[in-house]
């Protein structure tokens, strides 16, 4: 929960936490390198209307409309982190402060979403505009959401409550397919005989029916269930059971995913990576590698970069510009961090820079990996975003002299 | 060494036997006086020799190399000999019949980094419980402790941390306790035994930490510190009794010039008796061991000012520091390194204020700013965390050259660490430690391409080798 101090702080400064909710008119970003679906086009204009994209081409001239004129400037989709408890947790090690705990499939990490959290502003001022928003611990957590980076309510800021089921699978993986196996059961044998639950004719089942209810759309493949693994033999363990029990999922950490590129291209499983993890770190991870995305995107697995943050979610480009510099394509991370996630968990109006998309949009001074390029112009849902975080006033706040503290003047 | 460490326990031992001899002749001196200092270096021969190097001489030409003193050669050379810089400059290379010459077109030379705060070898990987050897959290004040003893060199990150340019860092117990422990400065090289790796003649310095760790090691167990204020007062008593060991330790001195000057008759006083946690503060408060003290908050920072203030002694760096930008008048008043990073923060309230010109700011006002990594992965690229810190400051008109950014990875490190004499800047006399860039060294898309440590080449981007660590061989990652 967000302490009442923080309230009163979100309070007395609304102007950086306003993100202009009037209603946007329309906008051209004119004369950017675009990120379009098919790649990088130079001089395109972009036309926004209210939360949509409405065109994108040349010499677009709409009378009546904001224009940016924004020759040499580089636009792209707003990134996307594809996993991180992002307004649901405001500092780690203050438990007070942290609404992000696991327990079951019915349980939604989107009623823990703080739209107002500190952490929102100083992440898309960075470039980022969307998140999804995952539940932590182990076992079956619960259910991931979409929201985006705007909006000063979960209703403004959720755009899918539910867009996977989270799974951090017990240390001892037998164990935890085991107990997996034995719930799924469960939940199909519910699913064909509720009406005879309901009249308390069926076996007593060891799950909530509300768990059960929640796994129907994880049983019927339309609900990824994405799930915390890294080493090779894991995996292998994992692709193998999702085969058996048809589901759709999702690898996240994926160390040694490399080492199963194919078979993880055949099985159509996206894989959700920290291209910096790598090194021995954990006896699950020994054999990362630091051109993992590149080995598993040559080998047509659908990668997606995370930055495996909290607060510094901002490193993504950052993380992606690293999977580059060991043989990513630019354009292929520039999709990893945009399209791909907005695809993977459902949101196919998401991550792209095409008429009928929703308008998230960032405006960059360079290459949007490169780490002396800035965030210019930032768009959520159409909506012009001030770039100004709680960090940018302590910044200007102290920028001249350290030591004049507010005061009021006579 | 700063002198014969080994006799003068042994001297003074003799002293004992010698006062019951009859009077000795008139030309004899009396024996020294035991030192705190030299009981200090008993323990730093090594068993294990420090690898031999004889590296052939290099000429390095054609690349730009970026010296990080103010001068950049483009496109320059730079020729190493003896394991030292014994030239460089622009233009047309020296002849150098007996150096081997090494065509580097198009690549970037700039000092070999310095990662001011590294708990590799202590905190090794694979991450494991039998690996947990950085914290001594059974008291809150261990000053006795070294984290050399605890440094693993087979901890396979450290050959990660040369690949991206870093050749020296300083290995710290962690801030679990008010007073961790010295640290220890290692040159990232392949040895058998930590102490080998010793960067020699770098300084001892003591790792010290204020605010929430501490508190809550200990509160959390019942006992003191279990507040700011308990952190404070366990951080006074411990130094003031190390005050009274300096003391004591002037006294027996005194006492022994006075016992030497009246002939020398009877036996010599007695020194103090040994406490390693105390002679170690002692050190402290003479200005022998360098505080690196980890604080977060400007006011906890203040606090450790004034506790120093108090003592008589200097903070060397604050560590982490995320507020040093609030207080960066005072620090560039006192000349207090700030060792930070980029862009971490919001982990715990204390980090709550972190910004990311932190850095800039601090450089902007005459504060000597260091990025620092703190992380195994963080340290791999310490020229992506400068170029993230310049940006922000570039992000309200405070602009840095790359020269001056460099600064924040090499030659301002190295004066938190008292070794700026030896490393840190591209000038002739200092250890050649070195790093070949194959571009802008502050792209992420750079590789650190060799990287050189002593004159001696120890690490090659486009190299199949066997790892340096046991633990890796045989678990080469190729696919």
């Amino acid at each position: 929960m967000i302490s009442a101090a923080l309230l009163i702080a979100l309070a007395l400064s609304p102007t950086a936490y306003a993100t202009g909710l009037a209603s946007p008119g329309c906008t051209v970003i004119a004369g950017a390198k675009v990120y379009t679906p098919t790649g990088p086009q130079d001089d395109l204009d972009v036309l926004l209307r209210a939360d949509r994209i409405e065109r994108v081409g040349p010499g677009l001239n709409e009378p009546g409309c904001a224009r940016v004129e924004a020759k040499g400037l580089t636009l792209t989709p707003g990134f996307v982190e594809p996993w991180a408890q992002l307004g649901l947790i405001e500092v780690d090690l203050e438990g007070a402060s942290r609404d992000d705990e696991g327990r079951g499939p019915d349980l939604r990490a989107a009623e823990g979403y703080n739209p107002r959290s500190s952490v929102v502003p100083v992440t898309r001022v960075a470039g980022v505009t969307s998140v999804v928003i995952a539940p932590s611990g182990g076992g079956l957590a619960g259910q991931a959401a979409w929201v985006d980076l705007a909006g000063g309510t979960q209703a403004e800021a959720v755009q899918s409550a539910s867009v996977a089921m989270v799974w951090a699978p017990h240390e001892d993986l037998p164990v935890a397919l085991y107990e997996l196996r034995a719930l799924l059961e469960e939940a199909r044998s519910y699913g064909k005989s509720r009406a005879a639950w309901e009249q308390n004719r069926t076996r007593p089942y060891t799950a909530a029916p509300r768990d059960l209810d929640a796994l129907q759309p994880v049983l019927r493949g339309e609900l990824p269930l994405v799930v915390t693994v890294d080493r090779a033999a894991d995996i292998e363990s994992i692709l193998r059971f999702a085969k058996e029990e048809r589901l759709r999922i999702v690898i996240l950490g994926g160390a040694e995913a490399w080492r199963l590129a194919e078979a993880l291209a055949e099985a159509k499983v996206p894989v959700i990576l920290d291209p910096l993890a790598y090194g021995p770190s954990s006896f699950t991870s020994r054999d990362a590698r630091p051109d993992n995305a590149a080995l598993l995107h040559a080998a047509g697995v659908d990668v997606m970069i995370s930055s495996r943050q909290l607060h510094n979610v901002r490193v993504l480009g950052q993380n992606a510009g690293n999977a580059v510099r060991e043989g990513l394509p630019h354009d292929a991370a520039i999709t990893a961090l945009t399209a791909t996630p907005a695809r993977v968990f459902g949101l196919t109006d998401l991550g792209v820079v095409a008429p009928g998309a929703r308008a998230n949009l960032v405006l960059w001074s360079g290459d949007p990996l490169e780490l002396s390029t800035t965030v210019t112009g930032l768009w959520i849902g159409g909506e012009a975003i001030p770039l100004v975080s709680r960090q940018t006033l302590l910044r200007d706040r102290y920028l001249t002299n350290p030591a004049a503290l507010p005061a009021p003047s006579l | 060494m700063r002198s014969g460490p080994l006799l003068l326990p042994l001297l003074s031992a003799f002293a004992g036997l010698l006062a019951c001899r009859p009077p000795k002749p008139p030309d004899t001196p009396p024996p020294e006086p035991a030192r705190l200092s030299s009981l200090e270096e008993r323990g730093l021969s090594p068993v294990e020799a420090a690898p031999v190097i004889n590296p052939p001489p290099l000429l390095l030409t054609g690349a730009k190399v970026m010296t990080a003193a103010g001068v950049t050669h483009d496109p320059g050379w730079v020729l190493l000999r003896d394991g030292r810089i014994a030239e460089l400059g622009a233009g047309e290379p020296p002849a150098a019949q007996d150096a081997r010459r090494i065509d580097l077109a198009g690549r970037v030379i700039t000092p070999g980094l310095i990662d001011t705060h590294s708990h590799i070898g202590v905190y090794a990987a694979p991450d494991a419980q039998a690996h947990s050897d950085g914290n001594e959290m059974t008291s809150p004040v261990t000053a006795g402790v070294w984290s050399e003893h605890a440094v693993w060199p087979e901890d396979p990150q450290l050959e990660l941390l040369v690949a991206g340019g870093v050749t020296t860092a300083q290995i710290l117990p962690g801030s679990g306790n008010l007073i961790g422990g010295r640290g220890v400065i290692l040159h990232l090289v392949p040895t058998r035994g930590a102490r080998a790796m010793r960067l020699p003649g770098a300084p001892e310095t003591l790792k010290m930490a204020c605010g929430e760790n501490p508190k809550r090691v200990y509160g959390e167990r019942g006992s003191e510190p279990s507040t700011r204020m308990g952190n404070l007062h366990t951080q006074r008593e411990a130094f003031y009794a190390a005050e009274r060991l300096l003391r004591d330790w002037e006294d027996y001195t005194q006492e022994h010039e006075d016992w030497a000057k009246d002939g020398a008759e009877g036996d010599p006083p007695t020194p103090p008796d040994r406490d390693l946690a105390q002679e170690t503060l002692a050190l402290v408060l003479r200005g022998d061991i360098l505080p690196q003290v980890h604080c977060y908050r400007a006011d906890d920072m203040l606090n450790m000012l004034q506790l120093a203030d108090e003592l008589g002694f200097s903070i060397r760096s604050f560590h982490h520091a995320l507020e040093a930008y609030k207080i960066r008048d005072v620090l560039a008043e006192r000349d207090v390194a700030v060792s930070t990073w980029a862009d971490w923060w919001g982990f715990k309230l204390e980090a709550w204020d972190g910004i990311e010109a932190n850095a800039a700011m601090l450089a902007q006002a005459g504060v000597r700013a260091v990025i620092h990594s703190d992380s195994p992965i963080g340290a791999q690229r310490l020229n992506q965390e400068a170029a993230k810190a310049r940006r922000a400051g570039a992000q309200v008109g405070i602009t840095f050259t790359d020269d001056q950014t460099l600064r924040w990875i090499t030659a301002n490190p190295a004066w938190a660490l008292g070794v700026e004499d030896q490393i840190g800047t591209l000038e002739p006399g200092k250890r050649a430690d070195l790093t070949v860039w194959d571009g802008d060294p502050f792209s992420v898309y750079t590789h650190a391409e060799l990287v050189i440590i002593d004159g001696s080449l120890r690490y090659r981007h486009d190299d199949g080798s066997q790892p340096w660590s046991d633990w890796t061989l045989g678990r080469e990652v190729t696919p």
